[in-house]
């Protein structure tokens, strides 16, 4: 996994809350076998309309936002388990989704992928918003190691959490599945009591 | 310490707690379906890692399966290229396959409960958020991504934080005509959809105690839709007269003796929870959604709230309807009976019973989708197929089909549909599509009047 410690960049602001992940990726771009080619399809039924063309108000097709941040309204990644979200957001460019509230498994999902989920306070959400369109090449940064976010013009901050063993591994790229795999002894061993028990309770 | 029914069977699972992180947790049973499962087998193949237990493992094909014409090969050729994927990985990884035409294929979260797979006390997984569902059980069963797939195939663990706890009660009696989807309908709507985040969710309370394990199982499988993680309830007789005696439920003797430990799992007199909500059956009349989000709920003869934030209003003008409005009489040119929420024999049974005699307005398509292969069967065995080719009902081939339109079942652009599904997201049910939630008894009303109606008045 790519690893992840600070980044500073531009945003692009999406003020909807309560964004499903059939939004992000709708569900007929789902039989993919691959991970590959979703970031075209992200967001693609309000970015295109009937006739594939760009939605002009639908700020990812503003030339005026850019960046591989997104701030987005409350409660996202809501719906489907979907990981095929996380990639989608991850393909078009995006490394950072902030938001005042992130549904659990789009937040594991984003996780696995090197997408840092940033969870800020519902008035830091609103202030992040109100830089932005004052002023649309607004820089935030976004440091992991000190769990901050900052606006850069105001150096305006605010701390995030993230759970100590998930920012161990983003800041080392490392994933689960290593680590699963050097506790197999321990998993094997725990198979046994289980049998045991279920033995003992079956007797 | 006085322990929750949840904490039981979690503790009973961890392999061990990480300091300061999270707890590895030892998975029972893994259900894998065509959508989620292809990168997971690609990463492990990747990094030339074997499936740790392939006997764990439990395989269905049903999201992007069509609904009619099973027997011949797949026409979208992504679709059947998912498909013999699928059937490959199995294959290659000694994993047993359900395939489409298989008796027991059917949506992964009707087929397994209805083989015995799902019983109390496991830890059950798939890659889909409605998992859920199992926990109807007194099981502990959630949704989980791609990369947690692979994880669950390197090592049958994962590593996953608590949960906190959440205790949701509903105490009284049900008014006629009101069933397990309303009262999952009302606590969402009442509750919203994020009001679940980080929890695990407990039902208790005589409304659930009475209430079959079909209905427990549609209660269950929306917990996800007001952001829980899972939802579970107690196993009772009613939990093990269903388990007993079906295909993959322990037999003679060690069923009673693992029943005996069944009996163990309930919440402790005086156990504490993080949060805890509690409701009056009485107060629970037929729901439907009126927006774009599962919470936004009223009931069927009630009025959308005049009320609402940004959102709101982003979401009635996709709906096309208005503040203050009553959806009573509003005309209706779909329903959809079907999807893991609301797709079993005493689903059909309960729709069926209503339309018997009755015919389906003209201006209605009605699309009727059982759940499993075995429930199709049972259709037919009960003769509900005869009622519902009588009203003018067409019923299909199992598969989640409308529910989320990955295959042909699409509702079009600007229509209404009102369906037993889970989801009324914009474009859930095919682009452009606007989806009224609701239960299978409203979904059968309203095929039959043509429009929303307060059929409550009719039932006797
Ligand atoms: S029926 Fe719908 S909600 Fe259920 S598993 Fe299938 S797609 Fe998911």
């Amino acid at each position: 996994m790519e690893k992840f410690t600070t980044l500073q960049d531009t945003a692009v602001p999406l003020e909807v809350e309560n964004i499903d992940t059939d939004q992000i990726i709708p569900a007929r771009f789902l039989k993919a076998t691959d991970k590959a080619g979703f970031g075209e399809n992200l967001f693609k039924d309000w970015r295109f309309d009937k006739e594939g063309k760009p939605v002009e108000d639908f700020t990812l097709n503003q030339d005026q936002y850019s960046g591989s941040i997104l701030i987005a309204g409350n409660n996202f990644g809501c719906g489907s388990s979907r990981e095929h979200a996380a990639w989608a957001l991850k393909a078009y460019g995006f490394k950072v989704v902030v938001s005042s509230y992130f549904a659990d498994i789009f937040k594991g999902n984003a996780l696995n992928n090197g997408l840092l989920p940033v969870q800020v306070s519902p008035e830091f959400l609103d202030e992040l918003f109100l830089a932005i369109k004052k002023d649309n090449k607004e820089s935030f940064k976004v440091d992991l190691e000190n769990q901050k976010i900052e606006m850069l013009s105001s150096g305006k901050s605010e701390n995030f959490a993230i759970d100590p063993y998930k920012k161990t591994c983003l800041i080392n790229g490392f994933d689960d599945i290593d680590f699963l795999v050097s506790k197999l002894d321990a998993i094997k061993k725990f198979e046994e009591k289980q049998t045991q028990m279920r033995e003992a309770a079956i007797q | 310490m006085k322990k929750t029914l949840f904490d039981k069977i979690w503790d009973a699972h961890v392999v061990e707690s990480i300091p300061d992180g999270p707890d590895i947790l030892y998975i029972d049973q893994h259900l894998i379906h065509e959508v989620t499962s292809p990168q997971a087998f690609n990463e492990l193949k990747e990094r030339e890692i074997p499936v740790f237990r392939p006997n764990k493992i439990v395989a269905t094909a049903d999201h992007n399966t069509p609904t009619e014409n099973q027997h011949l090969p797949v026409k979208d050729l992504l679709s059947r290229k998912q498909l013999k994927e699928l059937s490959q990985n199995c294959e290659e990884n000694n994993i047993t396959l359900y395939g489409l035409g298989h008796p027991y294929n059917g949506i992964v979260h009707v087929m397994a409960p209805e083989l015995g797979i799902t019983q109390p006390g496991k830890t059950m997984v798939c890659g889909d958020s409605h998992t859920s569902t199992h926990g109807a059980f007194g099981a502990i069963a959630f949704g989980i991504g791609t990369s947690q797939v692979t994880q669950v195939f390197a090592s049958q663990c994962l590593l996953v934080e608590k949960p906190k706890r959440l205790r949701v009660n509903v105490n009284g009696e049900l008014k006629k005509g009101v069933t397990p989807k309303d009262v999952i309908l009302y606590v969402i709507s009442k509750l919203g959809t994020n009001s679940g985040t980080g929890y695990f969710c407990e039902y208790a309370g005589d409304v659930f105690e009475n209430m079959s394990m079909e209905g427990r199982m549609t209660v269950c499988n929306m917990s996800i839709e007001m952001g829980a993680r899972g939802g579970l309830i107690a196993p009772d007789q009613t939990t093990y007269d269903y388990v007993e005696g079906r295909e993959f439920a322990p037999k003679g003797e060690e069923f009673d003796k693992l029943k005996a430990y069944w009996e163990t799992l309930r919440t402790d007199d005086g156990a504490e929870f993080d949060q805890e909500y509690s409701f009056d059956a009485e107060d629970i009349e037929p729901m439907i959604t009126y927006g774009t989000n599962p919470g936004m709920g009223i009931k069927i003869t009630g009025a959308i709230p005049v009320e609402g934030g940004k959102s709101d209003a982003k979401a009635l003008s996709y709906m096309g309807f208005k503040p203050g409005e009553s959806l009573i009489d509003k005309p209706i040119n779909y329903i959809f009976i079907g999807s893991c929420t609301n797709s079993r024999i005493e689903d059909f049974r309960m729709a069926a019973s209503y339309i018997k005699g009755k015919k389906k307005a003209e201006n209605v398509n009605a699309l009727i989708v059982p759940g499993s292969r075995q429930v199709a069967a049972q259709i037919q065995e009960e003769g509900l197929d005869k009622v519902f080719e009588e009203a003018g009902f067409r019923l299909r081939q199992p598969g989640c089909s409308a529910c989320l339109a990955m295959n042909d079942d699409k509702i079009p652009e600007g229509e209404y549909c009102v369906s037993t599904s889970n989801r009324n997201f914009e474009g859930r049910q095919g682009q452009g599509s606007r989806t009224i939630l609701a239960s299978p008894l409203t979904a059968a009303a309203t095929a039959v009047a043509g429009k929303i109606t307060d059929f409550t008045k009719s039932l006797n």
